[in-house]
């Protein structure tokens, strides 16, 4: 099997980028996941400072002020996403990424879904199921309009597939 | 005696009958779930000192179970149409089930030892929509063993409706059947242990419920023990436990397996029988069959032996009921493998030239060793750091002398680690406390999950995950070059990877 092809192989990107206002909606996740842990931090310390809470919420700020600059910047240079007549191809992460690639034969269900922030941003998730148990692939940080443009255009196409998809 | 019900739905078929659950279940049922009751009775009746409140509790208990029963008999009907399988149950909530019969993906025939008494038994149709975990669906609980045998064939007859009563005749072929020689694997699965511990908790339980004095005589016995000599304590704690643990797992083994028989039916469906006191009958459309997976725990490796899985929509999660073969030896699982992973039906002629599972797996790249080796000795390195700060130096020493054994492990964990490409199955092992083959039928992935963790792209390595309806949903290829992983994933499924390839640096 090995002896097929000798040719290296890797994936290229996925051809399009999510809005760059998904670095504004990442790093506002993150100062709210940073701000739940920083706050009762900063509450105690203002009642009762011993050294070590001092050193830890330092830690804290520190971790997080880099963690809030570093992530979504490189999540944005990272995200990517592509659909072609055949299959949903997409890329997620920054330190620990992950291709998903869908045939749109199998898709099952397709959503688009905005939480509270993303509305604020006017972006959305499209989230595409297949009949896999194993993850969806997700698709996040999209323009609302262009992902109301996906998901009709995979929704005609999976429609227009025969099949139970499993 | 219907006429308190309301009138079956104007349906597009008013030819087909409703059906009701055998008549024999007002028996069954209420006496099924008073021996789960049994303790309460005892607790009530036998304690007491004949109170007039603990009689008429009982006697409402009982009333209750029998009118609930009742109740429940009268509101559940089925019927199977030519498109479809409907069940109206309920009283105070009514909930009307239909699955189309072309979802119909397994049956599954369970019979209790009261539903034995009374020949019968209960049918659980799987369908693969997992929309509602739990919900997957549909029970009768509980018809005529004979009326069971009727439908498992009618339900899993597709296409084919008018297909042959004939065929109802003919036996199955026997794929694999129970071997007492089997039982030398029983002590290898540690559910004896399990079982003894279990079985020890209840005891326990119920002696204090009813008040007998069973601590006293244990704490004398814990005492006697402690005056003995340490090396003659030690030694008989290990025989008994030994020796209950493997008592136990054989009596595990013969009440979960006996009478162990897969055949394949002539409606191409791959059956699993066994059981002593409940018997089920676990029933998969052959078509619906998306490979097998080899589980290996690491005792059960020690002494070449191996159970085996489906992997298949439509089964539920409890009971093991994806279970193809028992422990047994491994052998025997990759025969058993064989037969069941056969091409289907005719595009093949020839006999499968050996068991898929067999098949020689590549070995992943040293990266992958450093990995495991990484992972099975820094944890306890640091561990030992630690402790060397802070606790007792004997501990950081005990810490240290496991590190052995845990590169042991790391080692094995890599040795394990393989795959590889037949033409009709994708193969992958990976694990060593429990090591698990799995060959997934290459026409059954439906998607492709590839990772890389931000060590892995340092080592070069990637994780390749197939998606697929079946099973666990996902299998994975854990460690591969990134190459050879996505040469891996697009052969497996051709076209499907293709266009998002492109050459990489050479290396």
């Amino acid at each position: 099997m090995d002896g097929v092809s000798n040719e290296v192989l890797r994936l290229r990107a996925p051809r399009h980028q999510v809005s760059r206002k998904s670095i504004t909606l990442w790093t506002l996740h993150a100062l709210i996941g940073w701000a739940v842990l920083l706050v009762p931090q900063l509450v105690v310390l203002i009642f009762a400072a011993s050294p070590w809470q001092v050193t830890a919420a330092v830690a804290t700020l520190v971790l997080g002020t880099a963690h809030t600059l570093v992530m979504p910047r490189w999540r944005y240079r990272v995200h990517r996403w592509e659909a072609t007549p055949d299959a949903v191809y997409t890329l997620a992460g920054w330190l620990n990424q992950e291709w998903r690639i869908a045939p749109v034969s199998r898709i099952q269900t397709v959503d688009t879904k905005r939480g509270p922030l993303q509305q604020l941003l006017g972006l959305s998730t499209v989230t595409v199921t297949t009949a896999s148990a194993a993850g969806p692939v997700l698709i996040e940080g999209l323009e609302h309009d262009d992902a109301v443009r996906l998901a009709d255009e995979l929704t005609t196409t999976t429609q227009a597939t025969p099949g139970d998809a499993t | 005696m219907t006429t308190d019900l309301p009138a079956a739905p104007e349906y597009a078929e008013p030819v087909v009958d409703w059906h009701r659950l055998d008549v024999r279940m007002l028996i069954v049922r209420p006496l099924n779930e008073l021996i789960g009751l049994v303790p309460l009775f005892v607790g009530l009746l036998v304690l007491g000192r004949g109170e007039t409140w603990r009689i008429l509790v009982s006697v409402g208990v009982i009333a209750a179970i029998v009118l609930l029963g009742l109740l429940r008999w009268i509101t559940t009907r089925y019927r199977i149409t030519t498109e479809q399988v409907e069940l109206h149950t309920g009283l105070l909530v009514r909930k009307r089930l239909a699955v189309p019969r072309d979802r119909i993906r397994t049956v599954d025939l369970t019979a209790k030892l009261g539903h034995r008494l009374f020949g019968l038994s209960a049918i659980r149709v799987g369908t693969g929509q997992r929309d509602q975990p739990g919900e997957d669906g549909l029970t009768l609980d509980a018809v005529s063993s004979a009326e069971a045998e009727r439908l498992r064939v009618l339900l899993l007859t597709i296409a084919k409706t008018e297909a042959p009563a004939a065929a109802e005749e003919r036996p199955g072929v026997v794929l694999s059947e129970w071997d007492n020689r089997w039982l030398r694997y029983a002590p290898l699965t540690l559910s004896g242990l399990v079982a003894a511990g279990a079985l020890f908790g209840f005891v326990m339980n119920f002696a204090r419920e009813l008040d007998i004095e069973v601590f006293e005589p244990m704490s004398e016995a814990a005492r006697w023990v402690v005056e003995q000599p340490l090396g003659l304590t030690v030694a008989v704690f290990a025989g008994v436990v030994l020796l209950v643990a493997t008592l136990g797992s054989v009596l595990v083994y013969v009440v979960q397996f006996w009478g162990y028989r897969l055949t394949r039916e002539p409606d191409d469906t791959v059956r699993v029988r066994r059981g002593l006191l409940t018997t089920r009958s676990v029933s998969v459309a052959e078509q619906r069959l998306r490979g097998v997976e080899l589980v290996e725990p690491l005792l059960l490796r020690a002494g070449r032996g191996a159970h085996a899985k489906t992997v298949t929509t439509g089964l539920g999660r409890k009971g093991e009921s994806n279970l193809l073969l028992p422990p047994a030896p491994v052998a025997e699982a990759h025969r058993v493998s064989a037969e069941v992973l056969r091409p289907t039906s005719d595009d093949s002629p020839t006999q499968a030239p050996g068991s898929p599972t067999r098949t020689p797996l590549h070995r992943h790249p040293p990266a992958a060793l450093r990995r495991r080796m990484v992972r099975a000795v820094v944890p306890l390195l640091v561990l030992a750091a630690i402790l060397a700060w802070f606790a007792p130096s004997w501990t950081w020493q005990v810490v240290l002398a496991l590190v052995p054994f845990s590169a042991a492990l790391g080692w094995d964990r890599y040795r394990s680690l393989g795959h590889a490409l037949t033409d009709r199955h994708l193969l992958a092992r990976a694990g060593s406390a429990i090591r698990e083959t799995v060959a997934l039928q290459r026409t059954g992935i439906i998607g492709w999950r590839i990772s890389r963790s931000f060590f892995q792209r340092r080592a070069g390595l990637v994780t390749i995950t197939a998606t697929t309806a079946a099973g666990d949903g996902a299998y994975h290829v854990i460690d591969v070059g990134e190459s050879t992983g996505l040469t891996l994933a697009d052969e497996a499924v051709p076209d499907l990877l293709r266009p998002f390839l492109e050459p990489g640096p050479p290396d």
